[in-house]
């Protein structure tokens, strides 16, 4: 195994509740909740979760578009999370985000070449005709057409806006992108394309990812280790085949149960995991483990004590009491 | 298709593929697309040249009284009729015009700078938006008439005798009109800001290092042009307007200088024996603002790359 890219430590990220006439803090929102993990060099690390789990935040506050309440980020060796303006503003270009939604992640006004030009105009000094080469490589990298380079985003599919997004996201020559489910709004012909392009990109550029996502077969196709959230917190982060074939976790042996079988005779005798109630609030989460008001194999420590998360296995790290015993 | 066609359709796509298009043609040509836009365009045009040249060519003085040619109608001498003071009509609105015009254009101008900037400010920086929002809703609620009032009789004098009786009396008109008529536009700015900023595009400026001025300047201004388009063309007409008002109370341009508002509220009186009075300067002021309106129109869809190109 390479060495760690980044570096998250107990990264925290509360969102405060005013209420009240005065507007006074009443409560936070935990949205995410002391996350430690490294994600190496090369390697793509799945983020997966139910919707409102935090996975989301997580990627924007590693890329401190929040202001993590606690913790630190280290990409690189250099702690972005408690960098100044000015320094952050310098460490930009070596970590991108690629973008859910690519109707809303795109300006409107501005053709492709000064979407893609941006971040050039931003933090090289290149003269327009640079400028234009590079925006010319650039789509080629991502396969666009060059021609298009003078039309605006609604003229284009999902697909291809997603490809002037990933164009965007590449131009600085980043290290590390974070793909906030990148292929979510894409139809399943797409999403392949997409996803096979975001491979070939890794394999020429060296890079990085957190790729964040629901889509489970999607994370399986992709990632080389996966990280479980749930309620804020990671349950369980393992290799990816070691993941799906032993799932350690009963969250994550739950969520594995749910993803269909593409084979019929497998498929009507497969046995689900089916989970009780509604996640709790992120404002108010259960004493003890987070996940212990739902968990089929709840032990009585699950309700006073928050279990740790700890390596129980090389490489297989899981905060659960039953790893524990 | 033969060999020899395919080239020739290739070269075809190819060259019609890296056609240039640079922004400004492309909102030209929308804009010419619009025939209300270029309807409005050439009747604003028109009038506008009527009123910088045309004293040129008619040249009989507006202020001029001739009085065995009081209360006429149309004539060849007179285009437009005489007043009761016999003054040439005709004459009078294209003076008038001059001063209308560019208070209108001068009003609306510093309205939309304030409005566009506090609006902006607002609802892009949280902790501007309360202090700034409350400043605006302190100047709506801001009786307007005895303000006028008192503002006037604070500063018509110092500025009479700084700038001289009309281009003080000019300032002061304007700045009252704009500094009274920028609550509407910052509302409407602050709230279309406020859905703007959270739009996934600005998120992405922010994710590449992009500092605020210039996420506002490149992200949020342009995004919000059409609230404010539609502002400023109505800001015109209500500035032409509330000069009118301004000047009818004695409040605005001393009443041998003719404006637009002014004709018409003189007229008034006279509207059963001479109707020309009204009808002349009420058809130029409705025009005017009816052109500025179809313009901003056209311009709001030209610079919409939704709408452009289709």
């Amino acid at each position: 195994m390479s060495e760690a890219l980044v570096e998250v430590r107990n990264l925290t990220m509360h969102f405060d509740i005013h209420a009240g006439i005065l507007r006074r803090k009443v409560g936070a929102v935990r949205a995410v909740d002391g996350l430690s993990f490294d994600i190496m060099q090369g390697e793509t690390l799945g983020l997966v979760g139910e919707s409102g789990c935090g996975k989301s935040t997580t990627g924007r506050a590693i890329l401190r578009l929040y202001d993590p309440t606690d913790g630190s980020v280290k990409i690189d060796g250099v702690d972005i999370a408690s960098l100044n303006t000015s320094d952050l503003r310098k460490a930009r270009p070596q970590m991108q985000m690629i973008f859910q939604d690519p109707q809303a992640s795109l300006n409107p006004r501005m053709n492709v070449s000064e979407i893609i030009a941006e971040p050039l105009r931003e933090h090289t000094k290149m003269d327009s005709a640079a400028r234009d080469a590079r925006v010319r490589e650039l789509m080629d990298a991502v396969g666009l057409n060059r021609a298009f380079a003078s039309r605006y985003p609604h003229e284009f599919s999902g697909g291809q806006r997603q490809r002037i997004g990933i164009a965007r996201a590449l131009a600085l020559n980043p290290k590390f992108i974070v793909c906030d489910e990148p292929i979510a709004a894409l139809d399943v012909s797409i999403q392949a394309q997409v996803v096979n392009l975001l491979e070939d990109l890794q394999r020429e550029l060296g890079l990085t990812y957190l790729f964040i996502s629901h889509d489970l077969s999607m994370v399986r196709h992709l990632a080389t280790r996966v990280a479980v959230m749930y309620l804020g917190k990671i349950v369980e982060l393992a290799p990816r085949d070691a993941l799906y074939s032993d799932p350690h976790h009963p969250y994550t042996q739950a969520l594995l149960s749910a993803v269909p079988v593409a084979d019929p005779e497998v498929e009507a005798t497969r046995k689900q995991i089916i989970l009780e109630g509604d996640v709790p609030s992120p404002a108010k989460p259960p004493e003890g483990c987070n996940f212990c008001t739902r968990c089929p194999k709840v032990m009585d420590i699950c309700r006073k004590v928050s279990p740790e998360f700890r390596e129980h296995a090389p490489g297989r790290f899981s905060a659960c009491h039953l790893m524990d015993e | 298709m033969s060999d020899q066609d395919r080239i020739v359709a290739e070269a075809a796509v190819e060259v019609v593929a890296e056609r240039p298009r640079t922004l400004l043609r492309d909102v030209w040509s929308q804009f010419t697309a619009h025939r209300g836009a270029m309807a409005g365009l050439a009747v604003f045009l028109f009038i506008v040249l009527a009123v910088s040249f045309g004293p040129f060519l008619h040249t009989i003085d507006p202020t001029y009284s001739d009085f065995r040619a009081r209360n006429q109608g149309m004539s060849l001498a007179h285009p437009m009729g005489t007043d009761n003071l016999g003054r040439d009509m005709f004459a009078q609105v294209m003076q008038g015009g001059r001063v209308s015009l560019l208070v209108g254009v001068t009003a609306m101008g510093i309205s939309m700078f304030f409005g566009t900037l506090v609006g902006v400010i607002a609802g892009y920086f949280r902790r501007l938006d309360g202090p700034l929002m409350r400043l605006t809703d302190l100047f709506l609620a801001l009786p307007i008439l005895p303000l006028l009032l008192v503002i006037i009789m604070l500063f018509r004098d110092t500025l009479r005798k700084a700038f001289g009786p009309e281009a003080g009396i000019f300032l002061l008109i304007v700045f009252i009109i704009g500094i009274t008529s920028w609550m509407q536009t910052a509302r409407i700015v602050r709230g279309d800001v406020l859905a703007l900023k959270e739009r996934e595009f600005v998120l992405a400026a922010r994710s590449i290092g992009t500092p605020s001025y210039r996420i506002i300047l490149r992200h949020v201004l342009p995004n919000v042009l059409s609230p404010i388009m539609v502002s400023a063309t109505l800001g015109i007409a209500t500035a032409i307007i509330t000069e009118s008002a301004l000047s009818f109370l004695g409040l605005g341009f001393p009443s041998d200088f003719p404006t637009w508002g002014r004709l018409l509220f003189d007229g008034a009186n006279f509207m059963t024996i001479t109707p020309s009075r009204v009808i002349w300067p009420g058809l130029v002021l409705s025009l005017t603002v009816l052109s500025v309106n179809y313009v901003g129109d056209g311009l709001r869809d030209a610079l919409d790359p939704h709408i452009r190109g289709r």
